[in-house]
């Protein structure tokens, strides 16, 4: 039986969707508005009763309409950062800091408390109203907040959602600095895909109440089935080494998927795991191979699978030992007369550099 | 004391303000209970707890006075029954005086709490459990500090309410000289009194100052807890 088996209908609405939380450190739930993510959030953090379902978690059942289990949510010790985040107005940094901890029964030891002020570079932030701050830190305070209360897991609903761009790149290595330092499993919510690239290691596809599927996230990225429908762009996400820095050009080379790549130079060094995101409509294909092309990526593939919807046709593409997807448009799918089985080039215009080791 | 007011003019304003603040500290937490019942729960009969609660508010003053002249005097059943367990009397005592005001200014402090009660997001709350707060836990660090702002408005309206206050008081307690006489009444004396012009207005012109005050206060107070909560 998985984890979280949930069923629960309510006014235009029905979820009934079930996946695993374990053998991961952080499970995305990945959707478009709407799927329900939201809602599966709110059943295993014990805000409603959902009408049917078992919620499992570290080992502990939480939930279980058969049995009539519903643990407070007060008992659960599962940490939340909610989307809207719901800091104290009236509470200084500080106490928001420590409301959690100061009630949690198995709360973090004072200095490794003072670690996660430290890693969330809150130290200098304590005294102020969470008014006082920005989107930013608010963001920040929110995380440190839920980690301090010392949680078994940690939910994360669509916690950047509300940041613009340059927001986003600031809080983002916080994430993957906690998912770094701390052992807690944690459940990602989001509809942005580079979030999930470099933060997840399983994710779990919803649309409409249902999960599409679930597994590792370099596996399901690579999937064509997943993604028609859901208005979400497609894109694979893949381990890397660093194989060598070019210090000349400011450029390394890494090794995907058995393929030697160039991307702009990584902080990494040779022999060290990052992963990459290679988005769909970054990828042209060619017949013939390009020696006069800027992109410096261009790989021998072979068709493995075509599939099209609307304007688009998302072919899959068997590069050395991994799957890529390439999105193009149907009439190029046509002129270029692309059918399973048939070698071509992938001409690669930007590959993304997640922050996140492996 | 003495100096610019007259040994009667003293004694009337502080009964006022005695019988005012003993009126908002007693109604204090049965209006902050009364507003949490209407603000967060659903029951059978609400309509009829929150129209007695505001009944108050649209009952004459007089009607109120005689209602429990006849229910706590010394010679009623329920008036009798107190003066002979406890020793408490009613009639014709500051006290009665600050019971009429208490319950005719009740609905203030209700309202005034009830809203800032229901204007807290519910988020909150939700947020507090999952850090580990219980119910009564989550009433005193986050929905009493929260309507801080709505308590300091409801306190201080009913506290201008009770200033003014006349009908139930007279019909009550009636109108006895460092008793019950409170300002109002003593304007009412005066003017009765033949050549009682000039100390009528006098009486008059202490209790524009007194609302004047008030309103200072409570914008700054006011200010001040809205701050203290980030709005």
């Amino acid at each position: 039986m998985k984890d979280v088996t949930l069923k629960h209908r309510r006014a235009g609405f029905a979820l009934e969707a079930e996946f695993d939380l374990h053998g991961a450190r952080v499970t995305a739930l990945f959707g478009p508005s709407g799927a329900g993510k939201s809602t599966i959030i709110a059943a295993i953090a014990g805000l409603f009763r959902p009408d049917r379902g078992r919620i499992t978690i570290a080992g502990e059942t939480v939930f279980d309409s058969q049995s009539g289990i519903f643990v407070p949510p007060r008992e659960r010790r599962i940490g939340v950062m909610f989307q809207d985040l719901r800091l104290f107005p009236h509470l200084s940094v500080e106490a928001n800091l420590l409301y959690g901890w100061r009630r949690a029964a198995s709360r973090p030891a004072r200095g490794s408390a003072d670690k996660v002020v430290e890693l969330l570079g809150l130290s200098q932030l304590l005294k102020r109203r969470p008014h006082a701050l920005s989107g930013g830190e608010r963001s920040r305070v929110a995380l440190g907040r839920a980690l301090l209360m010392g949680p078994r897991a940690l939910l994360l609903d669509e916690p950047l959602a509300s940041l613009d761009a340059a927001r986003k790149a600031e809080i983002l290595p916080y994430f993957e600095e906690i998912v770094r330092e701390t052992r807690i499993p944690m459940l990602y919510v989001s509809h942005a895909l580079d979030e999930i690239a470099r933060l997840a290691d399983r994710i779990v596809l919803l649309n409409g109440g249902h999960v599409l599927a679930e597994g590792p996230v370099f596996e399901v990225t690579s999937r064509l089935d997943l993604f028609a429908g859901t208005q979400l762009i497609p894109g694979t996400v893949l381990p890397a080494t660093v194989l060598r820095h070019d210090e000349a050009h400011g450029l390394s080379e890494i090794v995907a998927g058995g393929e030697v790549l160039v991307v702009p130079r990584v902080t990494q060094s040779p022999g060290g795991e990052i992963r990459i995101r290679i988005d769909a409509e970054d990828i042209m294909l060619s017949l013939s191979r390009l020696d006069a092309v800027s992109a410096n990526n261009v790989l021998p593939a072979f068709i493995a699978d075509i599939r099209e919807s609307g304007p688009h046709a998302d072919v899959q593409l068997q590069v050395a030992g991994a799957r890529l997807v390439a999105r193009i448009t149907r009439r190029s799918l046509q002129r270029l007369g692309l059918s399973p089985g048939m070698p071509v080039f992938a001409v690669i215009k930007s590959v993304t550099v997640g922050g996140r080791e492996g | 004391m003495g100096g610019i007011l007259t040994a009667a003019e003293w004694q009337a304003l502080l009964l006022s303000l005695r019988v005012a603040l003993a009126a908002v500290v007693f109604d204090l937490p049965f209006a902050f209970a009364a507003a949490l019942l209407l603000a967060r729960c659903r029951f059978p009969g609400k309509w009829l707890v929150d129209g007695i609660i505001h009944l108050p508010l649209v009952l004459p003053p007089v009607a109120l006075g005689y209602l429990l002249l006849i229910s706590l005097g010394t010679r009623a059943p329920l008036g009798a029954f107190l003066l002979a367990n406890f020793g408490v009397r009613f009639v014709f005592s500051w006290t009665g005086a600050a019971l009429a005001s208490a319950i005719l200014t009740f609905p203030f402090q209700v309202r005034a709490i009830r809203l800032s009660l229901e204007s807290q997001e519910a988020g909150l709350s939700d947020a507090a459990g999952t850090l580990g707060a219980g119910a009564l836990d989550r009433l005193f660090t986050l929905h009493l500090p929260l309507a801080a702002p709505g308590i300091l408005a409801g306190v201080i309206t009913a506290f201008a309410a009770c200033l003014g206050e006349f009908g139930a008081i007279i019909t009550f307690v009636s109108n006895i000289p460092g008793e019950t006489r409170t300002i109002p009444l003593a304007i009412y004396t005066a003017i009765q009194s033949p050549g009682g012009e000039t100390a009528a207005a006098r009486l008059a012109a202490i209790s524009i100052l007194l609302a004047l005050a008030g309103l200072v206060l409570a914008d700054s107070a006011g200010r001040r807890a809205r701050a203290s909560i980030g709005r």
